[in-house]
Order: structure tokens, then sequence, then C-alpha cells
């Protein structure tokens, strides 16, 4: 066992760990925030993005004491349903989902992946790497690539965060 | 209410809230994470422990032994379940191999003990403890070796005319075979379940998509009677079929809470899917089609081989063929081998899927050799009856128009009819495309109502919400048969002690779980103006009030303090023997194939479907894109790998399981022909969740032919089985 603490949604936790449990299962077990998702517990799905000091990761492949003081934000954190953030309400209004499984996992991609193009990270398919990142459908699915939806929602996924972008542009 | 005679004028069609493209009622829920699945009820569940499953490692033999010390002995261990120590089960009946194996063993990663212990990573430490010697004994894995020994079908025989005769005098013929896969549902939320125990009585939080199949099969398993059960599954994260039955995770999870008096909640982990639970099974289908020189068929023939365990059944891939296409000789069959692979079963349109793989790069191979365009091909083989029973027509038939509306759409005219001439720098492009069947099935389905005193209504209904928007379908139904806006009424889903349902399969859910809401809202309607004294024939539901005549009254005002509950079940007469019912559809999609490499690019997909009134055109089209990807999978990369020699897919988890993702697909467009059908349902609806999946594979097929001059006929279509035949790239 051993104890590590680590902001949440803005919330600091405290928590005494099984060393070997992943931040995945910290959130899902131990904060009860199931919000993410445990798709393969491999890192093959996606389904547990969560945005860690501002970059995504697959929560399965961490463990929870690897991030001592870090900052968290899980899909929980985004919004609410009361108070959707527009990543939420763009996905729901062009149906981009179905099971809603993967759900979770894409929306905190999607916002992360813009965040990413806005800072000028480049992708596999970024043809100009001294030029700055569009976003276009080619970069959006390419950095969208590692969350699987086995609905198939990507088209409709494409139409949600391609609206988001526009707007904040 | 028994539906009998084709449906007349009833609310539904007044169209105001069904058929309108509504957001999900559940959306707000499931993108923000508080949509609880079946491994997340914290809320209901409080200190459960943590059940990890133990899969078999040979695909068939004996069990001589099994070490449990060093993990009854490790830290946090409550119990272990193997054969030995669970007491007598039983089989459901839709199983075709135990849940719980030992000592005998049936298939690779068949559950052979339960590991329960206070924390997931003990329980996973110590399934790691347990040593398990076999006695392997041999099999039969591969279905080509095996395909001698397949039996036929018992009435999987469909004879029309003089099948073999016509053949051989057709002046254009075609003798083909083709392949498909195994393949996996590979939906994204595993098999889950938390069992928890109340004296004699059992509470399942599932994740199933047929709750009253499972509920009894789950009872039957463990010997207890059904009303001992009660499962309960409000979200589904996937299902596709490989949710249609009780599987491991949920008996494990019972038998781990007995063991460890504690509830226990299990996660069936990722790399035992494939192999664990259920799976499509592969085919090789030998299709021939004889015509006279105009296209005309003459004789058709579809036969199709595959394997299961035994007591299993065949994967029925020639369905399609018996009604798709005109032809006055006619011969299908089925045969079936047995192999010791992990259970074969129902996934997304079980038989028109794969059948419809193979028949349409027949058709396409049939248009080449008569020098037709393949969409003219499809049009001059219509027909409006059962080509079986010429008396028994079609409820509706829309295939033709789904063909030239689709042609017209995606500019089929621009598609060089020469294969393997198109090319834009490197890419070499290509069009094709396929015609989409799936039958409409209807099943009977219940629902409970209430009207409470402030005029909002309740539905519960143990129909389940797998994706495909029963939710908000639901919702709609009643909020247009009752008059009230949508926001109030409330939908609860997926629980054992709410009325029977349909259940979520086969693409008959929304059609038929709706109807089923139809029924018990007229008993409601029926209710209300009894009360108020009013002729329910009739009585106007609109705006949250009844009137009839110049008398009116809210909702809030019949339902009184006490409110008023109903329950109805629509039933279905003989409609579906006098008609045949089935959904059509086009598919049409442009490739690209990179000229060196190989490589294959979807680069637009369009799909025409004629499926009755759509119920929501948002979901809908969710469904049909959802489906259309799948498809996409099953052109270039879906297949389970199978190691002949051990008896298992080896690729048994989502990396070596490849599926689409975001980069494989293009946008996508749907149209919807106008369409409501009276002989299906009140609603006048039809399935669509697998008709977008039917034929897609084949035109993905049809269009890299198209664009490289290649046939492949084997799936999926990899480039190593073309690379070598490519044009000579320039």
């Amino acid at each position: 066992m051993s104890k590590v603490s680590f902001s949440v949604n803005g919330e600091v936790r405290d928590l005494e760990l099984d060393t070997r449990t992943t931040l995945l299962d910290a959130l899902r077990e131990h904060l009860h925030l199931t919000g993410t998702k445990k798709g393969c517990d491999h890192g093959q799905c996606g389904a547990c993005t969560v945005i860690v000091d501002g970059r995504r990761i697959n929560a399965c492949l961490s463990l929870a004491v690897m991030h001592e003081g870090d900052a968290i934000t899980t899909v929980e954190g985004l919004g609410s349903p009361e108070n959707l953030h527009p990543m939420q309400a763009a996905f729901i209004k062009h149906d981009g989902f179905q099971c809603g499984y993967c759900t979770p996992g894409q929306i905190c991609s999607s916002v992360a992946v813009l965040e990413e193009i806005k800072a000028g990270i480049p992708s596999h398919v970024t043809a100009d790497l001294t030029a700055a990142s569009q976003v276009t459908p080619e970069e959006i699915r390419e950095r969208m690539s590692g969350n699987i939806c086995r609905c198939g929602a990507y088209s409709n996924i494409l139409d949600a965060i391609t609206e988001v972008a526009e707007r904040q542009a | 209410m028994k539906f009998d005679t084709p449906a007349t004028t009833n609310p539904i069609d007044r169209m105001k809230v069904v058929g309108q493209p509504i957001d999900r009622i559940d959306g707000r829920l499931k993108t923000t994470g508080q949509a609880p699945y079946a491994y997340e009820q914290n809320d209901a569940v409080r200190d459960p422990a943590y059940g990890y499953v133990i899969g078999a490692a040979i695909a068939k033999g004996r069990i001589t032994g099994m070490d449990l010390r060093a993990a009854r002995a490790a830290p946090g261990v409550l119990a272990i379940v193997t054969a030995e120590n669970a007491g007598p089960l039983g089989k459901g009946d839709m199983n075709t191999a135990r849940l719980l194996g030992g000592p005998e063993v049936d298939h690779y990663h068949q559950a052979i003990a339960v590991v329960v212990a206070e924390t997931f990573e003990q329980a996973r430490d110590a399934a790691q403890r347990v040593r398990v010697d076999y006695a392997p004994a041999g099999g039969a894995f591969d279905l080509a070796a095996a395909r001698d020994t397949a039996k036929e079908v018992d009435q999987s025989a469909s004879s029309v005319g003089d099948f073999e005769g016509a053949f051989a005098a057709a002046a254009v013929q075609l003798d083909a075979t083709y392949t498909t896969p195994d393949q996996s549902h590979a939906m994204m939320e595993p098999h889950a379940s938390i069992a928890a125990w109340q004296g004699d009585r059992l509470v399942v939080w599932t994740s199933n998509q047929m709750i009253n199949w499972s509920a009894g099969d789950l009872a039957k398993t463990l010997k207890l009677p059904k009303e001992k059960v009660r499962l309960i599954s409000p979200f589904i994260g996937g299902g596709f079929g490989g949710k249609l039955f009780l599987r491991s995770d949920a008996v494990m999870a019972a038998l781990g809470s007995r063991a460890a008096k504690r509830p226990v909640k299990v996660a069936l982990q990722r790399p035992l899917m494939m192999n664990n639970t259920t799976h499509r099974p592969a085919t090789i289908q030998r299709i021939r089609i004889g015509a006279a020189p105009d296209g005309r068929i003459g004789a058709i023939a579809h036969e199709s081989w595959s394997g299961d365990l035994p007591g299993g059944g065949p994967e029925t891939a020639v369905d399609q063929t018996r009604l798709l296409y005109a032809g006055a000789n006619r011969l299908t069959q089925l045969r079936l081998a047995v192999l010791d692979l992990p259970e074969g079963n129902a996934m997304r349109a079980p038989g028109e899927a794969p059948g419809l793989m193979a028949l349409e790069i027949a058709m396409d191979e049939m248009a080449e050799k008569l020098g037709m365009d393949p969409v003219q091909f499809r049009i001059v083989n219509d027909t409006q009856v059962d080509p079986n029973d010429p008396d028994r027509p079609f409820s509706q038939r829309q295939l033709v128009k789904c063909l030239q509306l689709g042609a017209e759409r995606f500019g089929w005219d621009q598609r060089n009819p020469r294969p393997g001439q198109s090319r834009q720098g490197r890419w070499l492009t290509g069009m094709g495309m396929a015609s989409a069947f799936r039958n409409n099935l209807v099943m009977k389905s219940a629902a409970r109502l209430r009207l409470d005193s402030r005029g909002e209504v309740t539905v519960e209904t143990d129909m389940t919400d797998i994706g495909t928007g029963s939710y908000t379908i639901i919702a709609q139904t009643a909020a247009e048969m009752m008059g009230v806006p949508i926001d109030k009424v409330t939908v609860r889903l997926g629980d054992s002690s709410f009325p029977v349902s349909a259940g979520s399969g086969g693409q008959w859910g929304a059609n038929s779980s709706t109807a089923g809401v139809y029924a018990a809202c007229m008993k409601l309607r029926e209710a209300v103006a009894r009360k108020l004294g009013f002729n329910s024939a009739d009585a106007v539901f609109a705006e949250g009030q009844v009137r009839s005549g110049n008398r009116g009254a809210t909702l809030a005002e019949a339902a009184g303090p006490d409110g008023i509950v109903v329950e109805d079940i629509l039933e279905y007469g003989d409609l579906s023997k006098r008609f045949q019912q089935s959904t059509f559809g086009a598919h049409f999609v442009e490739v690209a194939v990179d000229a060196a490499t190989g490589e294959a690019r979807v680069r637009r997909m369009l799909a025409v479907c004629a499926a009755g009134r759509i119920l929501n055109p948002k979901t809908a089209r969710s469904q049909v894109i959802g489906a259309m990807t799948m498809g996409v999978g099953a052109a270039l990369m879906e297949e389970l790998a199978l190691d002949k020699r051990r008896g298992f897919f080896v690729n048994h988890d989502l990396a070596g399981y490849e599926v689409p993702v975001h980069a494989d697909i293009p946008h996508q467009e749907v149209i919807f022909l106008d369409e409501a059908d009276p002989i299906s349902s009140p609603m006048k609806a039809k399935g669509v969740g697998e008709l977008g999946l039917c034929g897609v594979g084949a035109a993905i097929a049809n269009a890299i032919h198209n664009a490289t001059g290649v046939r492949v006929r084997d799936y999926p279509i990899t480039l190593d089985k073309y690379l070598d035949r490519l044009p000579e790239a320039v």
C-alpha cells in the first residue's frame, strides 16, 4: 500500500492504494468516478482516456501512485448533465455516440485534440511540420484513432468536434 | 392487444413527436459519465468483492488437477469457485457450451474458475497462482478440413423448379466459392455483472440485450425458480448479438457471491472475450447463378458450410437468397460441421451479413459476365412476390427505388465499367454497390404505464437500449400517444421486474418494443376516457389535455391523486405468414487502392434504406452509419485468426482483432425512403440496425475489383490477397 495525492476535477484527493492499482481503477473503484470506462484494460481501446496536466492519457496504462501532485480531469470534470461542456453538447446534437461506453473517452480525447492542434503539436498526417497545425477532417480522424467506437459513430463524432473547433476559432 | 389485421389510421400517424429527429433523452447522462453501466452500481451495491475469471488453456480435453493452495493463501482471497465445488449446475436453453467448464473442457478459454478477493488486484494476482493440469484431446478446428464431414441441416434445404437443369442450360453461368472468417462482436463494454444474494433471491446487475431470456437461463443454470432471479440492465455498452444470452460473467458473479457471502462484481477480462463468449462463425459459400443474355436469372443456388460445437447451429448464410431476386429454378442448402471451437452464435444480421458478403460479389461477377451494369442487373431481377410462393407478396418492397435513387445520388454514372482503368496519382479508384436485405421480424412485447397526478407518464418495460435509441423512441411513442411533451415521459428499461418486452436483437427491437408501448397507451387512453366519462373513440389527446366534443380535462385531473396504472402486450397474428416482411436498401461505395502498396481506403459511402416508418431519423441514421462502419471492418480487416493446431482464436484482444477506427471511416450518407408499412405493426415501422450492415462488405469488395481489376473472394480483403495481381504500377 502506498499513499498518493492528486487533484481530480479540481478537488484534491488523498488515497492509500495497493501500488498495483491503475489510475483507471483508482478513479472507478476508489473514487467512484465511473464516467471513465474500462474497455480493455490494456491501452487498446481509449475508453479510459483522461486528461492529466493538460495531456490525454490512457488511465489503464498508468499506475495511480505515479500521479503524485498531478491535476486530472475526467469526463465528470468537463461538464454535468445540467451544465454541459460544449463538446458534450455537440456530441448530443450530432448523435456522436450510441451505446455511450466509449463516449467519455472520445470526449476527453476530443477536448485534448483541439488543444494539441492549437499548441502546434504535429500528427502523422501533418504535411508541413513548420506550418501551424490546422483543424482538418484528416487531422481529427488521425488524432482520434486511438479511441475505438464499435457502434461506429465516427462520422458524427467528426461533425461534433468540427463544430466545436469552428466555434472556438 | 392482438395485431392481426393491417394497421389503419392511428394516433402515431400524427408524427408530431414520432418521426422527429429528437436528441437522445439519455444523451446528457451518457456524455457526462453519469449513466451507470453494469459494473458501476455504486449506489445500489455496497462493499462488493471482485471476481477474476480463469479460462481454460486447452480447446478440448480434461482438467486432471487444479492446485488452488497458493491462490487460497494469497492476500485478500475470499473464495475460489470451480466445477468441483460449485454444486450442481444446469445449462441455459440458449447456451450451447456450459458457462463453467471442468473437468471436461469444451472450448478454449471456457471459464473453469473464478477467484474472489477483496480487491481487483488481489483477485488477479491470486488467479495467476492457480495451477491447472490438463489432458488435452484432439479436436476438429478447421472448417475447410471438416467441410466433407458437414451434415445437411434439417429443413434448411429449399428447392424450387429444376435448378440443375436450368443452370446447365443457362447462356451465362457463374459457379464460385467465397469464404467469410470468424468475427468478434468486440463491443466496447466487456461482459460484466454484479451479483448480490438476498437470502435465496439473487439480484444481478448485468449487461444484456435479452432480459427475459437471460433471467430464465440464469435461473436454470443455478437450478433456481425463475422468480427468485432479478436481472437489471439499465445501460449496455454495446452488444451486437454478443450479449443476447447469459454468459459466464453473470454465472461467475453469482457463484462467487454465494461462496464469498458478499456481492461480487465480475468483468470478463478483455483477452478472454473472443474465445470465452460467442462469435460469428466462418462460412464457406458456393453460389451458382445462371442467366439469359438479357440478364434474367433462370437458376440460382446458394449453399453454405459452417461449424459449431456439438448441439450448436449453423450460420444461416443462404436465407436472403431465397427472397432477394427472381428466378424460376432455385436451390439453397445449409451444412453444419462439428468444430471444437468456441461457441458460434448470432452477430449483427446473422445469416444475411455473411450471406450477402458472398451473394453480392456473385451478382457483381454475373453482371460483368453479362456486360450489364450491376445496378441494372439487380433491377431486372426484382420480384414483388416471394419467389418460393408467388401467392405471397412482400408487404412493401422498394428495392428498385433504393437502387435507382442511390445510383443517382452517388454519381454512379461516373463509374468506369472497365476495372483497373481509373487513376488519380498513386491511387487506383473504383466504385462498387450491393443490394441490402434483411428480414423484418416481429416479437410480442409488453409495457406498463403510469399516469400520475402531475399528468406525467412513466413507461416500464424490460426492453434494453444497447445504443439503439430505445429510451428515446419509447418516450416519443408514449408522448405521441398520450399527447404530452416528451419531457413529461420517463422511461425505465432493462429490469426483469418489468413487463417482458421483445428485447434487443434481430433488428426487431425498435418496432416491436414501441408497438408494445402503443398497446399499453391505447389501454391508458381508454382508462382515462372512461374515468372522465368520455367516449374513448372520439377522445383527442393533445397538449397534456384530453378533449371530447366540447368537454375537456387535463391528464393530471384525469389521473387524480392515485394515478392510473395499466399494462398491455402487443401480440401478432399471421400477417407475417401471409406477407413476406423484409427491409431493403442499396449500398454505394468509392474506394482508392494504392497502386504500389495495395493499401485500400474507403472514400465515400452511401446507404439508401426502405425500412418502414423511421421512428427517429437521427438515431436511425446512427444505426445505419454504425452498421456501415462494421461493414468496412468485415470487408477490410476483421478476422479472428485461428490456430488450427490448438483450436483457439489467437488475436483475442482489441489490438489483435482489428476494427475500424476514425481514420478508416469517411463521411457517410444515409437516405431513408418515405415509407410506412401497415403490415408490420401499429407503428408501421421496421428495423434498420442490421439492414445497414447487409451488403456493405460486398459493395467494398466490388469497388476494389472496379479499382484494381482483381477479384478477391475470401474476406477480409487484405492487401496480401491481391498485391501481386495489381496493375503494373507506372
